[in-house]
């Protein structure tokens, strides 16, 4: 068959070594989907949701994931996590272990210590259990507790994340939006996790409720020294609870650095026209907006070379022929572009 | 038996008396509504003043439910002037889109009905109150000299037609007299190449799916401008959206207003959004208007504490705080609302005067108003309220 785009090639990058210092490392992680075509199912394509991506994350810190819809940022969570099936190639270390070499029993263990926050609160909770149920199921599944003190340590639980004990009793249906989150945050909480993947937690609720949560995320994280992964497309949001920063664009990490740095001074084209388009809640700033034009194009069919020349304002001919490497502009800065190559 | 019943529990028995007297109710206004050859003379009207577009006054839209009466617009009055943007703000659930339903009569009706007050819509050489309108008149305004921008682009368009059939329909409807199938097609997709949509022979003929989010609310709003309407409302129309999309929307709209001379009403619960599309802006609060004025004016100097709440609540690029401020407390439920500042509750600046009935305006300038006990003394010195 003449088919080789749909030839997945592995294998290709250096591995990396545990470094104490960093509860996750991410290393040329790649997630392809495939796309079945034709009578047999046969595989025709495939749709490179992340496709590379390499990251460093530090214990008891916040790493923000920023990028248009689209992107890979939600199933970059997830293939760390191991919920997106089998990875398509690269490395996730958890405390120097690789994730996808855990038996079923190793897993099911280091399960309580990754969590997922999602997105929709309102669909992510069971409307058949009461709230008790949700939060303490998972609990009483990896017997954490004893059953004598089961109870009290739900009802700890719940008042760590803003809930009362009356609560317990009832359904998902009965609360507002904001403390829908709660519950959700509540139930990744209670399995005392040390890294989890807050998928845009706050992109449903009202902004009032927003700070709400985003405060209640801070305060857990400085009491359990937690490790977040903050996904989300507010980028506003994400300077404000972020130590550093990962901006993506169809499936690659373009640029990654602390959250001063990639806000004070960013580098990519990308990374620029995505900041100068936030809105500024002052009428007098003046801004000097750089629009993009056209829209991401499909991840089935990415652009050659480097993935962005076709909405870059700096595209030479280089671009559309050889894709960029990760480069170190300053300590801590990585970004993947020719125009930061000396 | 001496169970406490929760809150907003309802006997069956009572349930069913509050159903009978709301189909009651609404039927009154629904034999109204459906009147045939309804004289001109009902429902024409002045303008307070010719350069507004259109005017809302004191207007209550209240829901008949199954547990109560909603009230969620009570009491809303502003303006929208010609050739401006005025955004509304305020959480979800506060009434912002109920009061933009409400000017296109577009209500869940027979549940949904406006009970008291004036919408003003300025024709040119006369006006109308839309409230008063019966359906085939409606019929010839919406999407002609109002139209609406929808927050779901995916769920706005009809999936099964193709987006230049779509477009079409609204020309031909209103302005299609006269002219040839052809002549619709050119418009249309003169429209499309407006809205900057680049290869638009070719999204003539495809369906919704085949486009993403920014350009199905290009389509959408190719729609709401067919007609060149005199007020366009937007509800949330880049809510859905990424913000470089956003960006391409807001620069889109921007620029066709200013073309077409058209007011827009922009409704958003996204401040910066509001900061860089408005000319005036109102914040609304549990169905009231709690604060309005010029961008300037509510910016630099916001004046009702939810508003100044709402500022501080959301997270600023460049601007560091080690924790964010959050307003206590949530809306109060919609039902049967108390008779005092909706607000009381979740302020931290209230004042003695605050346990009295819901506080009326105070002008603060000529353009900003707003309600709030603490301005009272500020009334009383300035002579005028």
């Amino acid at each position: 068959m003449s088919d080789k785009k749909s030839v997945i090639s592995k294998g290709d990058f250096t591995p990396v070594e545990y470094d104490p210092q960093y509860i996750l490392q991410v290393n040329h992680l790649k997630k392809y989907f495939p796309i079945k075509g034709g009578m047999v199912s046969k595989t025709v394509g495939h749709v490179k949701a992340v496709d590379g991506v390499t990251f460093n994350l530090k214990r008891g810190t916040t790493m923000g994931l920023v990028g248009e819809s689209g992107c890979g940022k939600t199933t970059t969570g997830r293939t760390i996590l191991r919920l997106a099936g089998e990875k398509t190639d690269g490395q996730v270390l958890f405390n120097g272990k690789e994730v996808y070499d855990m038996s079923p029993k190793e897993m099911r263990a280091l399960r309580t210590k990754m969590q997922i926050i999602f997105q929709d609160p309102f669909s992510s909770l069971s409307p058949r259990l009461p709230v008790g149920e949700i939060i303490g199921e998972a609990v009483r599944e990896h017997k954490l507790v004893s059953k004598s003190e089961f109870n009290d340590y739900i009802d700890k639980v719940m008042d760590n994340c803003g809930l009362q004990p009356f609560h317990k009793a009832r359904y998902p249906h009965e609360f507002s939006g904001g403390q829908r989150q709660r519950i959700c945050i509540a139930r990744a909480l209670a399995l005392n996790p040390e890294f989890v993947v807050c998928d845009e937690p706050v992109s449903a609720l009202d902004v009032s409720i927003q700070a709400q949560i985003i405060n209640l995320l801070k305060d857990l994280q400085d009491q359990y020294n937690l490790t977040y992964l903050f996904i989300s497309h507010d980028l506003s949001v994400v300077e404000h609870i972020s130590d550093s920063v990962g901006v993506m664009y169809l499936g690659n990490l373009v640029e990654y650095g602390d959250t001063e740095d990639i806000f004070r001074n960013p580098l990519h084209p990308y990374t620029k026209a995505l900041f100068s388009a936030i809105p500024v809640p002052d009428p007098n700033a003046k801004m000097n907006r750089i629009v993009l034009e056209g829209s991401i194009p499909s991840p089935a069919n990415p652009p050659s070379g480097c993935k962005f020349h076709t909405r870059c304002p700096y595209a030479t001919e280089r671009c559309k022929v050889e894709a960029p490497c990760q480069r170190e502009v300053e300590p801590g800065h990585y970004v993947v572009c020719h125009l930061f190559d000396k | 038996m001496a169970k406490k019943k929760a809150e907003g529990y309802l006997s069956g028995r009572e349930a069913r008396r509050i159903a009978k007297e709301n189909r009651r109710i609404t039927n009154a206004f629904e034999k109204q509504r459906k009147r045939k050859n309804v004289p001109e003379s009902e429902y024409l009207t002045h303008m307070a003043d010719p350069n507004n577009a259109v005017e809302f006054d004191n207007l209550h839209t209240y829901f008949y439910t199954d547990a109560g009466v909603v009230k969620s617009v009570d009491g809303v009055s502003f303006e929208v002037p010609i050739g401006k943007t005025v955004g509304v703000v305020g959480e979800s659930g506060c009434g912002k889109s109920v009061t933009s339903l409400s000017l296109m009569q577009l209500l869940q009706r027979p549940q949904g009905q406006v009970v008291e007050g004036e919408i003003r819509l300025n024709m040119g050489d006369k006006a109308y109150d839309v409230t008063k309108m019966p359906n085939e008149q409606m019929q010839k305004i919406r999407g002609n000299y109002v139209s609406m921008i929808f927050q779901e682009p995916m769920t706005s368009l009809n999936p099964v037609f193709r987006i230049g059939e779509q477009v079409d329909e609204v020309i031909a409807l209103h302005h299609g007299e006269g002219k040839t199938k052809e002549d619709i097609k050119n418009r249309t997709i003169e429209l499309l190449e407006m809205v900057g949509i680049a290869n638009s022979q070719g999204v003539y003929q495809m369906y919704p799916h085949e486009l993403s989010g920014g350009m199905r609310q290009r389509v959408c709003i190719a729609m709401a401008l067919a007609c060149s309407p005199k007020v366009i409302i937007a509800d949330e129309p880049t809510t859905a959206l990424d913000v470089t999309i956003q960006a391409q929307v807001l620069d889109l709209l921007r620029n066709l207003k200013d073309k077409i001379n058209s007011s827009i009403m922009f409704i958003t619960h996204d401040l910066g959004v509001i900061a860089e599309m408005a000319d005036y802006v109102v914040v609304m609060y549990a169905g009231r208007v709690v604060e309005k004025g010029t961008v300037h004016e509510i910016f630099s100097n916001p004046a009702h504490p939810y508003t100044i709440g709402l500022m501080a609540s959301k997270p600023v690029v460049g601007k560091q705080v080690d924790k964010l401020y959050s307003i206590p407390g949530k809306v109060p439920n919609p039902i049967d609302m108390p008779n005092y500042c909706y607000f009381k509750d979740r302020c931290e600046m209230c004042v003695a005067g605050c346990e009295g009935e819901y506080p009326c305006q105070v002008q603060l300038s000529p353009t900003h108003f707003v309600s709030c006990y603490r301005y009272y003394d500020h009334k009383n010195q300035g002579g005028e309220g």
